[in-house]
C-alpha cells in the first residue's frame, strides 16, 4: 500500500497524578509533563512495522492541536514517520469534530489505512477512530491486538470482554490499537537530529471547512470521592474474622 | 416527552446483564418511553429476557443474517436509522458498546457521551476521565439527540418487570456494507463465572510469578464462587487470557468483594476497582500503593497466604 495515516493526540504524561484545579475548571495542566497519548505511540509503532516490512511506502502523523503539539510530532518523526500534519486550533477539539478533520485529511492523503488509539487517556472517550470510520463508510477494526496485511485486507484480532474476537476487513480501513499490539520502540538521539529537518505542515483548521463546534459542553471537574485507608490485619484469623463481620462469607 | 433506545447487548444465547444495567440508567431520565432493541439472527429468548425487564415499554427484534455477529459496521447503520424515532440512543460501555456507538452517533451526526455515571438532568451527565481520576459535568445542547454508553460499574441491574412488554419484529430497510466479516471468538475464561457481574472476584498480579502458579488463585476462587481476575502485568505476561484483565483498559468491575493479590495497585489498575464494596489486599510490600485504598489489607507473601486462607475457609 501507499499511505499509512496515524493520529497522534498530545496528552498529559501517564505517570503524572492528577490534579483537580480548585476552582473546578478543568485539570492542572501546567508545568506538567506531556507525551504521546501511549496508545497512538503504538499506533505508530504498528504503521513502522508494516512499512519495514516493505507493505507500505510511507507513514505520516497528524496531530490536531495548538503549536505546542509540534513537540510530539517530531517525536514521532523521530520514531521514524516520514513526515507530519499539524492542523492547528487554538480550542482542543472533540471526537466527532477530531473525526471530521481527520476525514478531510483522509480526502486529502488518500491512505489505505488510518490507525489512532483506542482511547485517549485523558478524555477516555474511545470514540474518534469509529466516528472516522462512519464518517469515511470504511469498515474499523477497533481494539486490535494483532494486524495482519494480505491481498488487501486486513486481520485483525480485537481485545473483547468475551475474548478475542478476529474479523477481516477491506482496506481502506480504519483500526485503533489496543495494549497488547506492540511495544513501541526507544527513540535514539540521532533520530531525534533527523527528524528536525523531516517536513512538519501546519494547516489552520479554517482552511479545511469542517464544523469543529463541540458536540457537548464541559463544567465542573471534581476529584472522584476518595476510598478511606481501611484496616490492616496481622495474619490469615484476622482477615478471615475481618470479612465475616462485614458479612461477606457464607 | 421523549423517548429512549437501548441497544442491547448479547451473544446469541443469552441477554448481557450490562443491558438491565442500562434500563436502570434511563429509568432516571424519566422518559415517556423506554424501547430495547434487539439485532441478531434467531435470538427470540433474547429478546423475551429484555421483555421482561422493569420499565421497558416495548421490545424491537431485528433479526437477519447479517446481525448474527456483532459487527459494529453492520449494526451502526441500522441504529442512526433507528435513532430518528428517539431522544436518547443507550448502550453499555463494554467493548460490544464502545464499538458499535460512536458509528451509530457519527452517522446520525451526533456527538457522544462515553462512560455515564450519574444522570444530573434531561441532558447533564457525570462521567470519568483521567481514568477515573477526575469527573466532569457534560451537557448536550438541546436540539441534539444524546448518543451515550453508561458505566455499568456505576449502576445496579433494573429489577424483573411484573408484565413482560411486547415484542415487535422489525425490518429495517438499510443498505448494509460486505466490507467487514466477522471471523471467530475465542473465548479465555470458558466457564468461570463472569468478571463483570460476579459478586467476589479474586485477582492476581505479577506477584503470582507463572501461569502454573495462578492455579492457587483459580482453586481459591473457586472456594469463594468468585470470577478471577488480573492485573495488566499479568496479562502482558502470559499467565492468563486478556478478558481477566481489570482496569482503565480492561474491565471495570463493582463485585462486593474484591481480592488482589500480589498487584502494586497502580491508578491504571485501581480504576478498575474504585466501585467495589470491600477491597481486599494481600501483598509482600507494605509501601505498595494498594494499601491506600484496600479496606483490609494484609502484608504477606501471597504463597503463604493462599494455603492459610484455603484452610481457614474450610473444605
Ligand atoms: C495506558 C495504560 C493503561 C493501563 N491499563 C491497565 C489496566 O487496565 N489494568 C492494569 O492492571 N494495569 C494497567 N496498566 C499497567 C499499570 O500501570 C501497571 O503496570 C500494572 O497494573 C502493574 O501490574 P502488577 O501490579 O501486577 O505488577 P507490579 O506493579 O510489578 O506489582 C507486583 C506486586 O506484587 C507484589 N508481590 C510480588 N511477589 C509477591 C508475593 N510472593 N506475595 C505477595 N506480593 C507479592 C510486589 O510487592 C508488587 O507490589 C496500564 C498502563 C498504561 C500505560
Ligand atoms: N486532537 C487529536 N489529534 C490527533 N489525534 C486525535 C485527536 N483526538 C483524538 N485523536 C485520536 O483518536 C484516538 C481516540 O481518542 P478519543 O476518542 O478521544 O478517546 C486517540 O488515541 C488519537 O489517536
Amino acid at each position: 500500500m501507499q499511505k499509512i495515516l496515524v493520529c497522534l493526540k498530545r496528552v498529559v504524561d501517564y505517570n503524572v497524578r492528577i490534579r483537580v484545579k480548585p476552582d473546578g475548571s478543568g485539570v492542572v495542566t501546567d508545568g506538567v509533563k506531556m507525551s504521546i497519548n501511549p496508545f497512538d505511540e503504538i499506533a505508530l509503532e504498528e504503521a513502522l512495522r508494516i512499512r519495514e516490512r516493505g507493505d507500505a511506502e510511507e507513514v505520516i502523523v497528524l496531530s490536531i492541536g495548538n503549536s505546542d503539539w509540534q513537540q510530539q510530532l517530531r517525536t514521532g518523526l523521530a520514531m521514524g514517520a516520514d513526515r507530519a500534519i499539524l492542523v492547528e486550533t487554538p480550542e482542543p477539539v472533540q471526537p466527532l469534530a477530531a473525526a471530521r478533520v481527520i476525514r478531510a485529511i483522509v480526502e486529502r492523503e488518500q491512505p489505505e489505512l488510518v490507525i489512532l488509539g483506542k482511547q485517549a487517556i485523558d478524555d477516555d472517550c474511545n470514540q474518534t477512530g469509529q466516528m472516522l470510520a462512519a464518517l469515511w463508510d470504511r469498515p474499523q477494526a477497533t481494539f486490535a491486538s494483532k494486524v495482519e496485511l494480505q491481498d488487501g485486507k486486513a486481520r485483525v484480532t480485537r481485545e473483547v470482554d468475551a475474548g478475542l474476537e478476529l474479523i477481516e476487513v477491506e482496506l481502506p480501513a480504519v483500526i485503533t490499537t489496543d495494549l497488547r499490539l506492540n511495544e513501541p520502540r526507544y527513540v535514539k538521539l540521532p533520530d531525534i537530529m533527523k527528524a528536525k529537518k523531516k517536513p512538519l505542515e501546519r494547516l489552520p483548521v479554517a482552511e479545511l471547512g469542517v464544523d469543529v463546534e463541540p458536540a457537548c459542553r464541559e463544567s465542573n471537574f471534581e476529584a472522584p470521592a476518595a476510598r478511606s485507608r481501611g484496616i490492616m490485619v496481622s495474619d490469615v484469623n484476622e482477615l478471615v474474622a475481618a470479612l465475616r463481620d462485614r458479612g461477606l462469607l457464607d | 416527552m421523549s423517548k429512549i433506545l437501548i441497544i442491547a447487548e448479547h451473544d446469541g444465547r443469552e441477554l448481557n446483564l450490562s443491558t438491565a444495567k442500562v434500563a436502570s440508567c434511563a429509568l432516571e431520565l424519566s422518559a415517556a418511553s423506554t424501547d430495547i432493541v434487539v439485532f441478531g439472527n434467531a435470538c427470540a429468548d433474547v429478546a423475551e429476557a429484555a421483555a421482561g425487564i422493569e420499565g421497558i415499554s416495548r421490545v424491537l427484534l431485528a433479526e437477519r443474517a447479517e446481525n448474527a455477529a456483532p459487527l459494529a459496521a453492520i449494526l451502526a447503520p441500522q441504529i442512526a436509522r433507528l435513532a430518528d424515532d428517539y431522544d436518547y440512543v443507550l448502550a453499555p460501555s463494554t467493548t460490544f458498546g464502545k464499538d458499535v456507538l460512536p458509528r451509530a452517533a457519527a452517522l446520525a451526526g451526533c456527538g457522544q457521551i462515553s462512560d455515564i455515571m450519574a444522570v444530573l438532568g434531561a441532558r447533564q451527565f457525570k462521567r470519568p476521565i483521567y481514568a477515573g481520576n477526575a469527573i466532569v459535568t457534560v451537557e448536550v445542547p438541546e436540539g441534539c439527540k444524546v448518543f451515550g454508553t453508561v458505566r455499568v460499574a456505576s449502576y445496579k441491574a433494573a429489577p424483573g418487570a411484573a408484565t413482560q412488554a411486547p415484542i415487535e419484529a422489525i425490518e429495517l430497510d438499510v443498505e448494509l456494507p460486505a466490507h467487514t466479516r466477522f471471523i471467530e471468538l475465542q473465548s479465555g475464561s470458558g466457564d468461570r463465572p463472569d468478571l463483570q457481574t460476579a459478586r467476589r472476584v479474586v485477582s492476581g498480579g505479577r506477584g503470582v510469578g507463572s501461569a502454573e502458579n495462578f492455579r492457587i488463585i483459580f482453586s481459591l476462587a473457586d472456594k469463594l464462587g468468585a470470577a478471577v481476575g488480573a492485573s495488566r502485568a499479568a496479562v502482558d505476561a502470559g499467565f492468563v487470557p486478556n478478558d481477566m484483565q481489570v482496569g482503565q483498559t480492561g474491565k471495570i468491575i463493582a463485585p462486593e468483594l474484591y481480592i488482589a493479590f500480589g498487584i502494586s495497585g497502580a491508578i491504571q489498575h485501581l480504576t478498575g476497582i474504585k466501585d467495589a464494596g470491600t477491597i481486599v489486599a494481600v501483598n509482600k510490600d507494605p509501601e505498595a500503593p494498594i494499601f491506600e485504598v484496600a479496606d483490609i489489607g494484609l502484608v504477606g507473601d501471597l504463597f503463604e497466604v493462599i494455603p492459610e486462607l484455603d484452610k481457614a475457609l474450610g473444605g
